[in-house]
């Protein structure tokens, strides 16, 4: 009957997500009594570790339940490849931080540029109109929004070395 | 009168029209491209609002919502993949129709479906404003309190078939809004004693990383794909003429579209699917539903198209926004002072009514927009797939980084970017985590100042209003047991 109940849709990797979850909130409930603190002469309503407390019980409950349902559901075949995936994906991320760590560097304009090519060729793109159009979405993406909407990107270290006309331009505006 | 004059008067301006016109063309664009849609953009553009007037970054954020469910329908209909999740149901007659009788035909009765529940929901808005500007002061901590359980036991419960899941991440949204400093005793919170942890995890970093960069991410790692779709032919105003003929089924669709957008957690789905059974079980001809079906194409489309209007009722009446897309909403009515929830409809009606004239005007900007531009459009939809994932990823950062300037938010942006991709590959539930995350944030605040008032539990729910309120917490649950049982049941005695 409980079988019955909890059995659901399981896709790869399924388990072992559902496990690291689990793993993940009871060991964020053992730190609650370090990681929070009860204030004395505060009513229960009002204490600090109440929110934190409520969550991390319903994250585990649940958390509990779905592992349990992970392990009674018809299991399909997969979990290695999706689990490189996922790992793929962190690849990305770090492109990602490269370029986060480049902009204050090299300035949002330059910086941009050279990432939107390089990631397009490194996703497989080599023919010029593609890295062209990379290339010109870099330009127009740091037009619109340093450019016209003023977001605050902090100037490149190397646009201290431009001529002052051109500099106080590109810190303005790329 | 003189509110009507005070509210053109708050949109009158070049910044605004521009606004307007960026948003509302800006998102049947988005709209269009299978793997955007409106929350990767509206996360993008959530940063460059701060820095506008609220009436300028929220009629942004606004076109974008409202007229994305637009530009979902051109890919449903031309290539079966819906541009936007909730334009699914839309595949099911418009691709048919295209395949039968001509595409014109069929985008023409989407856009003009979608522009009927569109306005259908604004008119609905302003006649409810009165009734909401009555009710919204009867609303105090306790009430605002449970109106955020109930939104987040529908949020979970609208989850069906991933309940379980659905609960773990609003749990773990709920526990994301506790880490840093607690506003009251300034006593630490799961900081593990890192300085970066004490004022907490922002949550446009979080929905940044769970929506942008995670779909980025999806992009980048799967096989790269290019939609062949061929060019629209002809004139796109019939589908105008031919609504009128199925009017019957446009208005009951656009009722529950706003019915189901006012509840929070139900949204356009729901709609969806409540208006398509109404429209295949009133049909003369139900055998057509699926196959090409004019009634089933207007239910779909006049249903989603009415959810945004409604979506902003609990939103500006009670600062309770009712999913995702909202949520990010209501940081920019908080960046600004403007806080939503009774107050504002007393004190600031004029900026109320100013939002839903720019919801009106965009629904007729987008239509104008879709007869004469759909070709072009039709040209967005074949960017291959990792090229568009290049340009969330390059996108993705203006929206992290000009928030704070902060690398270690661009870090956990792309931590929650890893993260969103499981969840994604996985079909687990992203949107209860933002919506734990901001409901939780409000329950913890209205629980101790509604506390502090009563001498016992019980006296939270001794007014009528936290008692209905409270009412409907159990029904529904009761209710979504119940029913539960019944599947199981029948399923049982199927095997």
């Amino acid at each position: 009957m409980v079988k019955h109940l909890l059995k659901r849709d399981r896709h790869p990797g399924d388990l072992i997500f559902a496990a690291c979850f689990l793993l993940l909130s009871l060991f964020l409930l053992s730190r609650l009594g370090y990681e929070t603190s009860w204030v004395g002469g505060t009513a229960w309503y009002a204490q600090p570790m109440l929110w934190p407390a409520l969550s991390l019980a319903g994250m585990t409950a649940f958390a509990l339940i779905n592992v349990c349902g992970a392990v009674v559901s018809d299991r399909r075949e997969g979990r290695g490849r999706e689990m490189l995936l996922w790992c793929r994906s962190t690849e990305y991320a770090c492109w990602f931080m490269l370029y986060v760590w480049i902009v204050p560097l090299l300035g949002y304009l330059p910086a941009t540029v050279i990432f939107a090519a390089s990631l397009a060729m490194r996703t497989g793109y080599r023919d010029r109109a593609t890295i062209s159009a990379a290339v010109l979405v870099g330009i127009a993406i740091v037009v619109v929004f340093k450019g016209v909407l003023e977001v605050k990107i902090p100037a490149g270290q190397v646009y201290e070395h431009l001529p002052d006309g051109l500099h106080n331009f590109m810190i303005q505006y790329m | 009168m003189e509110l009507l004059a005070s509210s053109i008067a708050i949109l009158y301006r070049w910044d605004v029209a521009a606004a307007l016109l960026a948003g509302s063309v800006g998102g049947v664009v988005i709209g269009a491209i299978p793997g955007v849609g409106a929350a990767v953009a509206i996360a993008i553009l959530l940063p460059a609002t701060f820095s506008m007037d609220p009436i300028v970054g929220l009629t942004v954020l606004l076109g974008v919502y409202g007229s994305s469910m637009y530009g979902g329908a051109i890919p449903a209909v031309l290539i079966n993949t819906p541009g936007t999740a909730v334009n699914a149901l839309t595949t099911y007659d418009g691709y048919p129709m295209a395949k039968r009788d001509s595409p014109r035909r069929a985008l023409s009765l989407a856009y003009s479906a979608s522009f009927f529940g569109g306005v259908f929901s604004v008119v609905c808005l302003v006649l409810l404003s009165q009734v909401l500007a009555l009710i919204a002061p009867h609303f105090g901590s306790r009430e605002i309190f449970l109106a955020a359980l109930l939104g987040l036991v529908l949020v979970v419960l609208a989850h069906r078939g991933r309940i379980i899941s659905a609960g773990m991440m609003a749990c773990l949204g709920i526990f994301i809004h506790t880490i840093g400093l607690e506003p009251v005793r300034y006593t630490r919170r799961y900081t593990f004693d890192q300085s970066w942890l004490v004022s907490g995890i922002d949550l446009i970093v979080v929905v940044l990383g769970l929506f942008a960069l995670s779909q980025a991410f999806l992009l980048l790692v799967e096989p790269d794909t290019r939609a062949r779709v061929d060019r629209v032919s002809g004139g796109i105003f019939q589908g105008l003429r031919e609504l009128l003929k199925f009017k019957r089924v446009a208005t009951v669709s656009s009722s529950f579209g706003v019915s189901m957008g006012m509840i929070p957690g139900v949204g356009e789905f729901t709609a969806q699917f409540l208006s398509y059974t109404y429209a295949q079980k009133t049909s003369k001809t139900p055998e057509r539903f699926g196959k090409g079906s004019p009634e089933g194409l207007i239910a779909s489309e006049a249903a989603n198209n009415a959810v945004p209007g409604a979506a902003m009722i609990p939103l500006l009446a009670l600062g309770i926004p009712g999913e995702a897309l909202t949520a990010m909403m209501l940081s920019v009515f908080y960046v600004h002072n403007v806080i939503p929830g009774p107050q504002l409809f007393a004190n600031r009606l004029d900026f109320v009514v100013a939002l839903y004239i720019a919801l009106l005007l965009l629904n007729v900007i987008v239509l104008v927009f879709l007869m004469f531009s759909t070709n072009g459009i039709v040209r967005i939809i074949r960017i291959p797939s990792r090229f568009l994932g290049v340009m969330i990823l390059t996108l993705g950062f203006v929206g992290v980084y000009s928030l704070r300037n902060s690398i270690t938010d661009c870090a956990l942006a792309a931590g929650f970017g890893v993260f969103g991709l499981i969840l994604k590959r996985l079909d687990l539930p992203i949107v209860p985590i933002i919506l734990g995350m901001v409901l939780g944030g409000i329950m913890e605040v209205k629980m101790r100042s509604a506390m502090a008032r009563v001498q016992t539990p019980l006296d939270f729910i001794e007014r009528p209003v936290s008692a209905i309120i409270f009412a409907m917490i159990v029904l529904v649950i009761g209710w979504h047991i119940a029913s539960t049982a019944r599947a199981r049941r029948t399923r049982s005695r199927g095997d």
